[in-house]
């Protein structure tokens, strides 16, 4: 049988951003797989060295537009360390408010692009319109839709007073009832989703521990491994659960997100009524020094910062390695062996990231 | 103003490509096709393919690698073609400007007709800027 290479992108409908994967066919199947990537690839990491560190905080902010805020908590609780500075309590608990908004956000326009690269594109829709819930909150609690920019070394730059967090409270109320109605059921049951994910880009808990699967793609396969168990921020005080199914395919990775999701929407609540008064920020004097590794736990797994201080404004190196880089090696695991038509689902169950990957 | 550009107007088909944005502007462009701000009742399609495309939505600063898929797409585009750009970081390099691997703007590698700033620019700027576009091409009529 001839073998036939097909370009997968970097222009594509079911890709928002730019990856080129070459897949190799033999007839309908996929035997092997190649990514090329750099097409988004802008160089943050030298550019970090070349800006002061408090200048950091907003290109962290944009490193990725879907993960904006723990990418900037990371860095900030980095910075944090390497200075020493004890973060007010209100603070903390703001943080975790915000991570799990724009987790949130995250896993309903994932569960979106997924019913849509499936064609089921009505459901696409209800994600979206659950979504802009979401948004909607972002954009009262920190002033803007997408990037919340609202980290900063030392706490938060914004506070919530007691009517923005009744009205929030209100709306999270409404936002689960959305999910329950009209979400979390069709993803669970529904056969045309069971028939598209079932069974399709299985990746055993081995492999996952192997190939150094994080996030929910480790998550579906049974590993559970979440950074929110080192208790960060405010997560030790709440007290956190990882979400972890045993399906080890597409469709698990499916319940792990939709499972997530009231997780989430519950700990946005249960971090507002936990929230003590108090400081929202404190003073930071001085420079960085040292070495220092921050760890986080974004929507797509697991985020690595490695700082490098010398007490100068600048910082001396700063390396990011970011969930969907781990993953790349478990989705090339997962594709031999499936159809053609089920690559872009398989390649988007991971949730590639492709500007934090590429930064 | 001719039938064709008539229709085009009434019916603009829209290519977006990230050129190395942070995927801010990219969900806020398809945030404008979903439920809420809908843009499909204007007759505005998303469509995959640049050959049957009038109107190149790109977000994100032009780079060393991207910028020769990005005229590659430009020079698929049948006339009478528009570009536009979303996004700071699109307009000038913006936040990205010292980034070593970043030429800047998107102006630096094709031409372009609208500047949408923001970051993330908002659903409603997007579409704002699109009816500008589209104003251009009733204007001139090419």
């Amino acid at each position: 049988m001839a073998r036939t290479v097909i370009p997968f992108g970097p222009q594509h409908p079911v890709l928002p951003e730019p990856i080129h994967l070459k897949l190799e066919l033999e007839d309908e199947k996929v035997i092997g797989v190649m990514p090329v990537i750099g097409y988004v690839h802008r160089g943050i990491e030298k550019a970090a060295e070349l800006n002061t560190f408090r200048q950091n905080i907003n290109l962290m902010d944009r490193i990725c537009g879907i993960c904006s805020f723990i990418h900037s908590l990371t860095y900030c609780q980095g910075i944090e360390s390497l200075i020493g500075v004890e973060v007010p309590a209100r603070a903390r608990f703001l943080r975790v408010f915000w991570s799990e908004l724009s987790r949130a956000h995250s896993h309903l326009l994932w569960l979106g692009l997924l019913a849509d690269a499936m064609g089921f594109e009505s459901l696409f829709m209800q994600c979206w319109r659950a979504r802009e819930m979401v948004l909607d909150i972002s954009e009262m609690t920190a002033g803007h839709r997408i990037i919340q920019a609202s980290c900063t070394i030392g706490g938060v730059r914004r506070d919530m007073d007691e009517e923005m967090v009744r009205e929030v409270e209100k709306r999270l109320i409404a936002l689960r009832q959305l999910v329950d109605s009209s979400i979390h059921g069709v993803f669970l049951h529904d056969p045309t989703i069971r028939q598209r994910t079932a069974g399709k880009g299985v990746l055993s808990k081995d492999q996952a521990e192997v190939l150094g699967a994080v996030g929910h793609v480790a998550r579906a396969s049974g590993v559970a491994v979440d950074m929110r168990q080192t208790g960060y921020a405010a997560y030790g005080e709440l007290g956190f659960e990882p979400v972890v199914e045993t399906g080890c395919d597409s469709h698990a990775r499916v319940v792990v997100r939709t499972r997530e999701l009231y997780q989430s929407i519950d700990l946005m609540r249960r971090s507002l009524t936990a929230m003590p008064d108090g400081r929202i920020l404190i003073r930071v004097d001085g420079y960085p020094v040292g070495e220092t590794v921050s760890r986080c736990e974004q929507p797509r797994g697991e985020v690595i910062y490695y700082l490098k201080g010398n007490g100068t404004n600048h910082l001396e190196r700063l390396k990011i390695r970011t969930p969907t880089f781990a993953n790349i090696p478990p989705l090339l695991a997962m594709m031999p062996g499936c159809e053609l038509a089920d690559a872009p689902v398989i390649a988007l169950s991971i949730d590639p990231c492709i500007s934090c990957t590429e930064r | 103003m001719g039938i064709m550009n008539r229709a085009r107007i009434k019916s603009p088909w829209l290519l977006h490509f990230d050129c190395g944005s942070c995927n801010g502007c990219d969900i806020e462009i398809l945030a404008a096709l979903t439920p809420f701000y809908d843009v499909e009742r204007f007759g505005i399609v998303n469509m995959g393919n640049p050959k049957h495309a009038d109107v190149l939505l790109v977000t994100g600063p032009a780079n060393h690698r991207n910028q020769r898929v990005l005229s590659n797409l430009y020079e698929q585009m049948p006339e009478p073609r528009r570009v536009i750009v979303v996004g700071t970081c699109g307009c000038t390099g913006g936040v990205f400007h010292n980034c070593p691997n970043v030429l800047g703007g998107i102006d630096r590698v094709i031409p372009v007709d609208v500047y949408i700033p923001g970051c993330a620019a908002r659903p409603e700027a997007i579409i704002d800027g699109v009816v500008l576009a589209l104003e251009s091409i009733g204007a001139h009529g090419k």
